[in-house]
């Protein structure tokens, strides 16, 4: 196996990795409706500029009835994923009245994507009262106040039911030590509201204190939810990785999407049991702008950057994620969201551009 | 903040009020100490009747003494009883005990920036009004199965209807503009949409103030990117909890902000984020401001307008333009500094004083 003619060998098929054509991955691209398509070509091209080893696979996930009656994803875009097991997302819209549940709730349930990433991290460029963000915020995404279990008992009064369940609670608790300690975060804070929901809370942050046993090297934490909203509007630098179950996260990840610029510039992703993870950008499908070349795609590109390091392609994300903050700093083709007025080809094609400088 | 057609206190004596205290946990009693102070200072006709209760108990017999004392004198001041985690999930959290029981079911915060304090955000005036009895806060969880709990949301129709008049109501009496209400409608369904439903009905009853709707996570967002697009905001219990210390720590932090607990026949007035501050209690550190504030508060509310205003005032004069300011906004006064330079402020504006 040492011998030179293997090691050459070797040599050669890195080669070929890092060359066009070697060791591609496939991934299920998403591309979503409205404003969906063009960012997602955006990505694209600017993947294409970087020549990533990625082939993309493109797919629709609007919900068919499945045999049974019940509603689930179209079997080729389940087929992908399963195959492929990392996908791309765009944003989908909710119809009101087809009948059919919400199309990210669906595919949730149908890959069982437990973990809500988001890291929030402050771009340099785009000016927010907030500067020197870093922090990750880890939502369990399955269970909580979001069961969707709702009784009305007498006429007007309404109970809803928050699950907390020993093994979800363990499960984000695990990944979220796993997730510092592959990205060489210091601390683990577990937000929680124990002191009123003795119970239910109270499950979650013990299981929280039972995974950090097993973690010595990471720094565990915990702090009530009002706490932390409390200290995260007067200094977010404190921060590091957040772990919390379903409600509170939905409320704390998206006030920290706002404490960088909110969702336009958020990357997110959602990891699955399977070893499925899926990325999307977290913003609506803004109808009003869509086909119009307006759109901003630094969500999705963020979110497809968070991909590549998901995937161990780590000089391929941080090469594009720093033409993409070039762009920005340099405020000249900044797109209207971003206070500038340049259409969204002339943005990608500066990011390409820079991409290509890059190498 | 009381509405119009509230009964006057009941509890006074000779002229002077009985006001119950509970000094609670961590900086509660210093600065209690500091708002008896300042009072017997300034000659206030208040005398307090101090109930002590211990967090560390797992009786209900202490809460009870002073949730029996509350209904008798009718007001009360408080500092944050702690929830400790080592007692088991029977012992429920004290504070929630003494609002439930005693009704309380309007918690009302005003925030606003000082020009004297620092903030990334300035020109914030929000009124929050959060139902402070049920929603998230019921305390009524249960374990079916092992490793499965279940904890129970409640919203009743009357609550709801409830705060949403007494939010529209205090809007009209502070000349507000806007009401948001603020809630989860699209995920809970059933529990939201019916807080939902009765802020819209009340909003009717009400053409001159403008009623609009947000979900909590985009509050949150707008809250730290453009606060001062909000006037007046209602909400059910959690995410009152969340908006509320949001608000506060966008003007400056929880040091500064004053909070009040209405109920039909009682008031307990408090610091507006409930913090218990053990890390920094006896160490002469903590912010007096809003305790000091929450004082104030109660003594409008005994219609004792004339010493609450000249507190106030002295407490803005050594806030904004005396710039004593305490560690937690950046500056380096101790408590008792602050406590002082209100004292001298009201002294100086020549009423009534005892021994300095």
């Amino acid at each position: 196996v040492g011998s030179p003619a293997f090691l050459s060998l070797q040599r050669e098929r890195r080669c070929l990795g890092v060359c066009d054509g070697g060791q591609m991955q496939t991934v299920t691209l998403i591309p979503g409706d409205g404003i969906g398509p063009e960012i997602s070509t955006a990505v694209m091209k600017i993947f294409e500029a970087a020549k990533a080893p990625i082939r993309w696979e493109e797919r629709n996930v609007t919900a068919i009835k499945g045999p049974g009656g019940r509603w689930m994803i179209p079997p080729d875009a389940k087929e992908s994923m399963d195959r492929s097991k990392i996908g791309l997302k765009g944003p989908l819209k909710t119809p009101i009245a087809a009948g059919h549940p919400s199309m990210n709730l669906l595919l949730r349930k149908t890959f069982d994507l437990y973990a809500n990433v988001r890291p929030c991290v402050s771009i340099e460029g785009y000016k927010t009262p907030y500067t020197d963000v870093n922090l990750v915020t880890i939502r369990e995404n399955t269970e909580g106040e979001y069961s969707g279990i709702e009784h009305v008992i007498v006429d007007g009064v309404v109970q809803s039911i928050k699950l907390i369940t020993e093994n979800a609670s363990r499960r984000i608790a695990e990944y979220a030590f796993e997730y510092a300690r592959n990205n060489q975060r210091s601390s683990v804070t577990a937000v929680h509201k124990a002191n009123i929901m003795r119970m239910s809370d109270g499950l979650f942050l013990r299981k929280c204190r039972e995974v950090a046993e097993n973690y010595k090297d990471v720094k565990f934490t915990e702090m009530y939810l009002d706490t932390v909203c409390l200290n995260m509007v007067q200094d977010p630098t404190q921060f590091d990785v957040l772990v919390m179950p379903n409600l509170y996260g939905d409320i704390l990840s998206d006030l920290c999407a706002g404490l960088i610029g909110g969702l336009g510039v958020t990357p997110s992703g959602n990891i699955g049991a399977n070893g499925v993870a899926i990325f999307e950008s977290v913003h609506g499908t803004a109808p009003d702008i869509a086909g119009l070349d307006l759109a901003n795609p630094t969500a999705l590109l963020l979110s497809a950057v968070m991909m590549l390091r998901h995937m161990g392609l780590h000089d391929y994300g941080n090469k594009i994620q720093t033409a993409c903050f070039d762009t920005i700093r340099d405020k000249k083709v900044l797109t209207k969201d971003l206070g500038g007025n340049s259409k969204c080809s002339e943005f990608t094609a500066d990011i390409c551009r820079r991409v290509q400088d890059l190498d | 903040f009381a509405l119009y057609f509230f009964l006057p206190p009941p509890a006074k004596y000779g002229g002077r009020h009985t006001v119950t205290l509970i000094p609670g946990d961590g900086i509660g009693p210093e600065l209690l100490n500091h708002v008896r102070e300042v009072f017997r200072f300034s000659c206030v006709p208040v005398d307090f009747e101090v109930v002590h209760v211990n967090s560390a108990l797992e009786t209900e017999e202490d809460i009870n003494n002073a949730i029996t004392a509350i209904r008798r004198n009718g007001v009360a001041l408080k500092g944050n009883i702690e929830t400790k985690h080592t007692m088991p999930p029977s012992v429920k959290s004290r504070n929630n005990l003494l609002r439930t029981s005693l009704d309380l079911y309007a918690n009302v915060m005003h925030c606003q920036s000082l020009p004297g304090v620092q903030t990334r955000h300035q020109n914030i005036d929000i009124m929050i009004i959060r139902e402070n009895t049920e929603g998230e806060y019921s305390s009524l969880e249960h374990e079916n199965v092992p490793g499965v709990v279940e904890s129970l949301k409640i919203i009743t129709r009357n609550n709801s209807l409830r705060i949403a008049e007494y939010a529209f109501r205090l809007a009209r009496e502070k000349g507000r503009r806007r009401v948001t209400a603020v809630h989860k409608a699209n995920i809970m369904k059933l529990g939201d949409g019916l807080f939902l439903q009765c802020c819209r009905e009340v909003a009717s009853g009400y053409p001159d103030i403008t009623f609009d709707s947000m979900i909590v996570d985009n509050t949150t967002m707008q809250l730290v990117s453009k606060p001062q697009q909000f006037d007046v905001m209602v909400m059910p219990n959690l995410y009152g909890n969340v908006v509320s210390n949001v608000c506060a720590g966008l003007v400056g932090g929880p040091g500064l902000v004053p909070g009040a607990n209405y109920g039909r026949d009682y008031a307990v007035f408090e610091t507006a984020t409930r913090n218990t501050g053990k890390s920094i209690a006896d160490k002469n550190i903590a912010n007096p401001t809003a305790m000091l504030l929450a004082g104030c508060m109660m003594l409008d509310h005994l219609k004792l307008h004339d010493h609450a205003s000249s507190i106030r005032n002295a407490i803005f004069t050594t806030m904004n333009e005396n710039r004593l300011h305490t560690a937690d906004i950046g500056g380096q006064g101790t408590t008792s500094e602050v406590v002082q330079s209100v004292m001298r402020i009201i002294q100086s504006k020549g009423q009534l004083t005892a021994e300095f």
